[in-house]
């Protein structure tokens, strides 16, 4: 499956097949084809909104003043 | 006699008398700068006056270096530092260890002037501003690592859209060198090259505090990013330099967040609305046909064919009784006419004259008739035809002429 869809071109692509079957001047064979894309799109879709937690990390300076990423500890407390 | 001092000496009792004042050693004094010099050592020099006087000035290096705005002419500050006397040129001055503009009006002064200067350079272009990422995959945040506004993002990114990366740049958001800390963390959040959109911004608070989103190298930081800008800093009605420069302004930092992440729940609910669109529109496409291939399988011509046959014959029945019919009409026209024919030669036929009481006579040998006298001679034998039977006669005489006698 092609997960370098881009969602938002995916999401277009699939209002248009619902409009093309909807609109039902369609062969046989294109309702079918359609159909079947757009089934696709939707796995596609729904696997880009499921994919993995996000990770929350930090940019801090090392030793040497060189930024280096970690991952972020919460350090929410209020207060600026 | 009274003792003679030099220069040097006197100089230096003026000098105590200002260092041991209590007020001088410590002083908070407001007005108005004028005659300022920025050296080329870093020392600031300028005049502080006001309606009826002035004191000189001099602000060190060190002192300087940190100011989160450049002093102008015109510009009315409040300065903290201690006078003292000058032993070189036998002046007092004023040494100042901080600047703050004094209230509102020379910060609005400040940001009035910024904001026309880079708005003439088309740094608020609309043509500049870049459309945000739809669904970014990766969020760089600039702000405060313990302050409200990183809460509120990550509470309402995370709440909007879980599954999306963030990296922090943490930064002072206010105070000498926040704006230096924030034009190095958007920088920095550029080089890590998989940023799609960069936050930077902090809770409300007083124009001061806000002050480093107003100085030009955040604006300028903004406007050179390769990374597309939201700008978040303070409530709804705090506008800020970098709020102009940025690709997008969020009212709030948490108004930054929707902005960056569009809601999962939402794209769910799109994502099962199309799919429900499809099945439909497939089920009812297949309805159709269906119901176009119920309709054709029952039409009479498949379900009945002989039907067909019948109903052809009974036709043909039909036309062949009507051509006899017909027939028989053309025939018996015909068969009328002929009787009229016959009547009208029965009329002239010669037994009808026979029967009128004229008779015909005929050569008895030849069966000649014959019409005139001429035609016979005495002893002739000739037949005579009667209505009804025939004389056979001899000729005694024969007469020309019509003499009946």
């Amino acid at each position: 499956m092609n997960t370098e869809y881009k969602y938002e071109d995916a999401i277009a692509r699939l209002e248009y097949i619902a409009g093309q079957l909807e609109k039902g001047d369609l062969t046989l064979e294109e309702a079918l084809s359609f159909f079947e894309e757009g089934i696709k799109l939707i796995k596609i879709c729904s696997k880009i909104l499921d994919e993995a937690e996000g990770k929350v990390q930090v940019l801090t300076k090392d030793l040497n003043g060189d930024f280096v990423i970690k991952d972020f500890d919460g350090g929410l407390e209020a207060g600026e | 006699m009274k003792p003679i001092f030099t220069v040097s000496e006197v100089t230096t009792i003026i000098k105590s008398l200002f260092d041991s004042n209590e007020i001088l050693r410590q002083v908070y004094i407001r007005g108005e700068i004028s005659n300022f010099k920025h050296h080329v050592s870093g020392h600031m020099y300028f005049t502080l006056k006001d309606e009826k006087s002035q004191i000189r000035c001099v602000m060190f290096r060190d002192a300087n270096r940190l100011l989160p705005f450049t002093p102008e002419n015109g510009m009315r500050v409040i300065v903290l530092g201690f006078i003292s006397v000058f032993a070189k040129n036998g002046e007092y001055q004023l040494y100042a260890e901080d600047l703050q503009p004094d209230g509102i009006g020379a910060l609005h002064i400040a940001f009035e002037k910024l904001k026309a200067k880079l708005d003439k350079e088309g740094l608020f272009g609309a043509e500049r501003k870049r459309p945000i990422p739809f669904l970014p995959k990766k969020i760089g945040i600039v702000t405060s690592p313990t302050g409200a506004a990183i809460r509120d993002l990550l509470t309402v990114i995370k709440r909007r859209f879980p599954n999306v990366d963030i990296v922090i740049a943490p930064t002072l958001v206010q105070g000498t060198g926040a704006a230096d800390e924030i034009c190095a963390a958007i920088d920095e959040l550029n080089k890590l090259g998989d940023i799609d959109v960069i936050i930077v911004g902090r809770g409300g608070g007083s124009i001061e505090e806000l002050w480093a989103f107003n100085e030009e190298k955040v604006a300028r930081a903004i406007a050179s990013s390769g990374i597309p800008v939201i700008s978040a800093v303070g409530h709804e009605t705090d506008y800020t330099i970098s709020d102009f420069v940025a690709d997008k302004r969020a009212p709030t930092p948490s108004a930054a967040g929707e902005m960056a992440v569009p809601s999962k729940a939402v794209l769910k609910n799109e994502i099962r609305h199309l799919n429900l669109r499809l099945l439909n529109a497939m089920a009812r496409y297949i309805g159709t046909e269906r119901q176009k291939l119920e309709y054709l399988s029952k039409l009479p011509v498949f379900k009945r064919p002989q039907t067909y046959i019948i109903n052809n014959r009974l036709a043909l029945d039909e036309i062949i009784k009507k051509l006899l019919r017909e027939m028989d009409i053309y025939l018996s026209e015909k068969r009328a006419l002929l009787n009229t024919y016959t009547e009208k030669l029965e009329v002239l036929s010669p037994i009808s004259i026979l029967k009128r009481g004229y008779s015909i006579c005929m050569d008895a040998d030849s069966k000649r008739i014959i019409k005139s006298a001429k035609d016979a001679k005495e002893g002739d034998m000739v037949v005579i035809l009667l209505s009804e039977g025939s004389l056979v006669c001899n000729v005694k005489e024969c007469k020309e002429g019509n003499e009946n006698t």
